[in-house]
Order: C-alpha cells, then structure tokens, then sequence
C-alpha cells in the first residue's frame, strides 16, 4: 500500500466518521464542529486529487467564512432538547419517505454513471492548476461566472434589504463629525488660582 | 515491500523539527522584546530579573505555566475546553510548513503557498470561538463573539491586498514571490513601495486579525478582563498564549515576503549578497515585529464600532479598488508577470 492510497483510507475514513456524528451528536455545536472536521478531510482528498487549489479554496470558503458564520448561529440559539425530542415521533414517517426518495435517487444516479470513454482526465500540461482553472472560468465560461455573480448579488442585497432596520430617534455616532473636532473646541485651558478652585 | 520512502519521510521530520525549535525559540525572544521595547516606551525597566537582562524570562514563563494546575470550570465543555488552546497553537505552527526562509528553504514548496496562509490563518478564529464558547461563561462568550466578527472582517482586506501582490508577482508560490521582488533597484523593487497603500492596509489589517493592539478588543482587560481566555489557566493558558505571538510572527513574515523581498538583500551588489539570505529574513522579520510592538505601546485602542467602520467602509473599498487598478495598470502597460 503506497502512501498516498494510505492518506486516502485516513481522510476517507475520517471523513466518514465525522459526517455521521454531524447527525449522531447530541449538541449542535458538536455536530458544526463535526462538520468543519469533514469539511478538512474533504480538502485532504481534494490534495491527493492534485488539485491543491479547489482543496485551499474549500478551506477557505467553507470552513473559514461559511462554518464560522454557521457555528455563530448555532451557539446564539437556545436549544432545548428536550423540545426537540418530544416533537421527534411525529415527524418520522415523512422523514422516513424523504429519506428513501433520496436514497433511491443516489442509487439511480450512482447506478446510471459512467465515464465517458475519451474522458479520462488529460494529460497534466506545465500549468499549474491555479492558471488551468482560470483560464477555463474566465473564457470558456466566463457567462455563467458572471451570471453566479449576479445571482449571489442579488442574494445579498436581499439578505440586507430584509435585515436592515434603521430605527428612528436612536442617536448615532456620526464618525465624520467627530474626526473634525479638533483641540480648540475639544479641549478648554483653564487657569485656575491656587487654593480657590473654579 | 517498498520501504523507499521512509528516507524522504525522516528528511520531512527533521526539517519540520528544524523549523518548529527555530520557530519556538524566535517566539519566546519575541515575547520578551515585546514586554522590554513595551517597557522601553513607559519609561520601565521589563523583564530584568531571570537571567543576564532577563533573557530567560519567557522560559521560565514556560516552566511556572506547565508546572500549575490547569482548572477546568465545572460548567464547561470539557472536550471542547481542551481542544481550543490546540487548536489554535497548531494551526499557528502549521502555517510555517511553508514559509520560505532562504531560497528553497522550506519544508514544503507548494504551489498554493500563499492560499494556504491564508486558510489557515483564516482557521485560527475557531480557537477563539471555541475557548469562548466551551468556558460557559459570560465574559469569554461575548469575546468569542466580538472575535468572530473581527477576525472575519479583516480577513476580506487581506484577501484582497494578497491578490495584488498575486497579480504583481503572477503566482502563488510564495518563493515565486520573492523571486519577483528581485529586481536590480534592490530594496526600491520590493512591493512596499509600488503597492504602497496596501502594504499599510495589510500592515493594520495584520494587527487586527492577530488582535493586537489597538485593535485586541478580543481581550479588552477593561471592559471583558481576559477575554475567551478567562477560564484559562495554566498550560492550556499558555498555549493559546503561544498560538497567538507564533501567528504574531506568521503574520510578520508573511509581511516580509509579500512587501519586502523575503530573503533578498536590500542593497542589490557584493558585500551585502554575501551576507546570507536567512539573515535578511531573520532581520526583516524583527523589523516588522518592531513596528507591531511599537503599535502596541503607543496607540490608544479602538471602539468596536470605530474598528468595524475601519474594516468595512474604509479598507474594503480602498482595496477593492486598488485589485482593480494594479489590474488594468498591468494589462494596459504591460508590466504583468509571467501571466
């Protein structure tokens, strides 16, 4: 067994592992940390691939913005488990059915999929595959970057269209106001004789 | 079978070793030049007392934090508890398995050298979050949260202020990087000076994502006394103690190698090429640690909402709009790397 078929079995494994105690585990922030955990696995199988750069770029999205902004959720919310688990019984059955419609799709599509015969993954040339991807994103499909773009936009200006309130009679700092005090009006020198005060 | 690579794999340790004691040992004078130049600015004398000038101090540090008791809280999240302090030294030390130290000296040369910098400085917020949360205590959870915030925000900058210097050097292989810097103006063709706007705007944002001061309002004494690291003590204390001036350290060599010339001599002819290149970089990498330590002894801290302001509606635009410009400067004047 070559070494990287070894690193493979670790990641693969551990990967697996922790995806499961995402649903196993009882508290949530177990579960968010649990999936940061597959989250790296994942990049470590992405390295073996050779391709370093999507493994980076997983870290970076996913586990550095995405699961910290997720894990900051989870830790404000006050879960009761005992709420959770009572409500648990009634939901079953249809869980169940979405449970076995997806699994039954993974099987057709997993089932159905084969490589096509040309397909197999062209010889590496000298770029690295920084430049292959790029190039290929900002050519070839350089319409439907922008048109994620535009979509992830739009995504956001609604994310703060719905969250931004601006309450009136509240006093705000104006930021501009105070950096154009300056001494003479800040501050006053007084000369005060002994002994009296002022 | 095949037993060929057990060589590489015991040259990997030991360079790993290498790098990790010259790290460590770097980090404990970089504490004690922090507390003697902090010391320095008020007018005190520092540490003075364990060895000559109290050059021992930071190990005899050591030795009394290992030696307490570590005192876990009875509310907190045991594993999660102990699992902070880990993470956050590990992921500091980890990011120097690509720093180049002299040309080809480093433990892996990878082609995505700088992106992994930056995911794994990126990573260093779960520390914080982490210890804040697991203590189950009110204090260290509002820090945690404060933390998160800032640390993410800042990152948006750097981000940015990487690509620049990306575009300027057309690779992310940190010693193509230097080796891009290496022009016959010497220290005038390091980036610091074409880019240098971002080089401030990385230099503050730098001192924002390792909170330090002015912007260390993760551990605010006033207002949050420690900060995430209130329930702390003893080696777990101390190695989120360490975590924190080893990505100090991260963050300074990263500033040498993307704005001063990594391991190039400043002076480009003889006498100063002798000199040898890991001397540049030790030197260039306490220059900028001076700068960091200064900072901390001559700035008044920030306002929450002054530091947010800073980070979101001055450093972003500014940055956004310079990617743009050092952009269309290269393709329209043809200056652009290798791409």
């Amino acid at each position: 067994m070559s070494v990287a078929a070894a690193f493979f079995y670790l990641f693969s494994a551990v990967m697996i592992a922790s995806a499961f105690m995402v649903i196993a585990a009882r508290n949530p922030v177990h579960s968010v940390l649990f999936l940061i955990l597959a989250f790296v696995n994942a990049s470590g199988l992405f390295i073996l691939l050779g391709a370093e750069f999507l493994a980076m770029i997983l870290v970076v999205v996913y586990v550095g913005a995405v699961a910290v902004l997720f894990l900051f959720v989870v830790m404000m919310l006050d879960v009761d488990f005992a709420v959770l688990k009572k409500g648990m019984l009634q939901y079953a059955p249809v869980a169940a059915i979405i449970g076995v419609i997806v699994v039954i799709e993974l099987a057709l599509v997993v089932g159905g999929w084969t490589a096509k015969p040309g397909a197999a993954p062209k010889a590496a040339s000298n770029l690295s595959n920084t430049e292959a991807l790029g190039r290929v994103l900002y050519t070839q499909y350089a319409y439907f970057f922008q048109a994620a773009g535009m979509i992830l936009l739009t995504a956001m200006i609604g994310a703060i269209v719905l969250t931004l309130h601006h309450k009136p009679g509240v006093k705000r700092q104006v930021i501009a106001d105070q950096n154009a005090r300056d001494r003479k009006e800040a501050v006053e020198l007084k000369k005060v004789p002994s002994r009296t005060g002022i | 079978m095949d037993f060929s690579w057990v060589i590489p794999l015991l040259i990997i340790l030991a360079k790993t070793l290498a790098v990790l004691v010259a790290v460590l040992i770097y980090v404990a004078y970089a504490i004690y030049a922090d507390r003697k130049i902090w010391a320095a600015v008020q007018m005190r004398r520092g540490p003075n007392v364990v060895g000559p000038w109290g050059l021992l101090q930071s190990f005899a540090d050591m030795l009394k934090f290992i030696f307490k008791e570590p005192v876990i809280p009875a509310g907190a999240n045991k594993g999660v508890f102990l699992l902070a302090p880990f993470v956050t030294a590990l992921l500091a030390l980890a990011a120097w398995a690509v720093v180049p130290i002299n040309e080809d000296w480093a433990v892996a040369n990878i082609n995505v050298g700088i992106l992994y910098i930056f995911a794994i400085s990126s990573l260093g917020v779960y520390g914080v979050i982490m210890g804040g949360w697991a203590s189950n205590s009110k204090y260290p959870f509002l820090s945690a949260l404060r933390s998160a915030a800032q640390m993410v925000s800042y990152e948006v900058s750097i981000g940015f202020v990487i690509i620049t210097v990306l575009l300027c050097a057309g690779s992310l292989n940190l010693q193509d990087i230097v080796k891009a810097q290496d022009t016959k103006y010497g220290m005038l063709g390091w980036y610091w000076l074409p880019l240098f706007p971002m080089f401030i705007i990385f230099f503050i944002s730098a001192l924002a994502e390792t909170n330090r001061p002015p912007f260390d309002l993760v551990e605010a004494e006033s207002e949050l006394v420690a900060g995430f690291m209130v329930e702390y003590s003893s080696s777990p204390y101390m190695l989120f103690m360490l975590g924190e001036y080893v990505a100090i350290v991260t963050m300074c060599a990263l500033t040498t190698i993307l704005f001063l010339g990594g391991w190039l001599s400043p002076i480009p002819f003889a006498p100063f090429t002798w000199v040898p290149g890991v001397v540049w970089f030790v030197l260039k990498v306490s220059f900028v640690f001076f700068m960091f330590a200064m900072v901390k002894a001559f700035v008044p801290r920030y306002r929450y909402d002054q530091l947010m302001r800073l980070g979101w509606k001055v450093f972003l635009p500014i940055s956004l709009f310079m990617v743009v410009l050092v952009a269309a400067v290269l393709q329209f004047t043809g200056w652009g790397g290798r791409i």
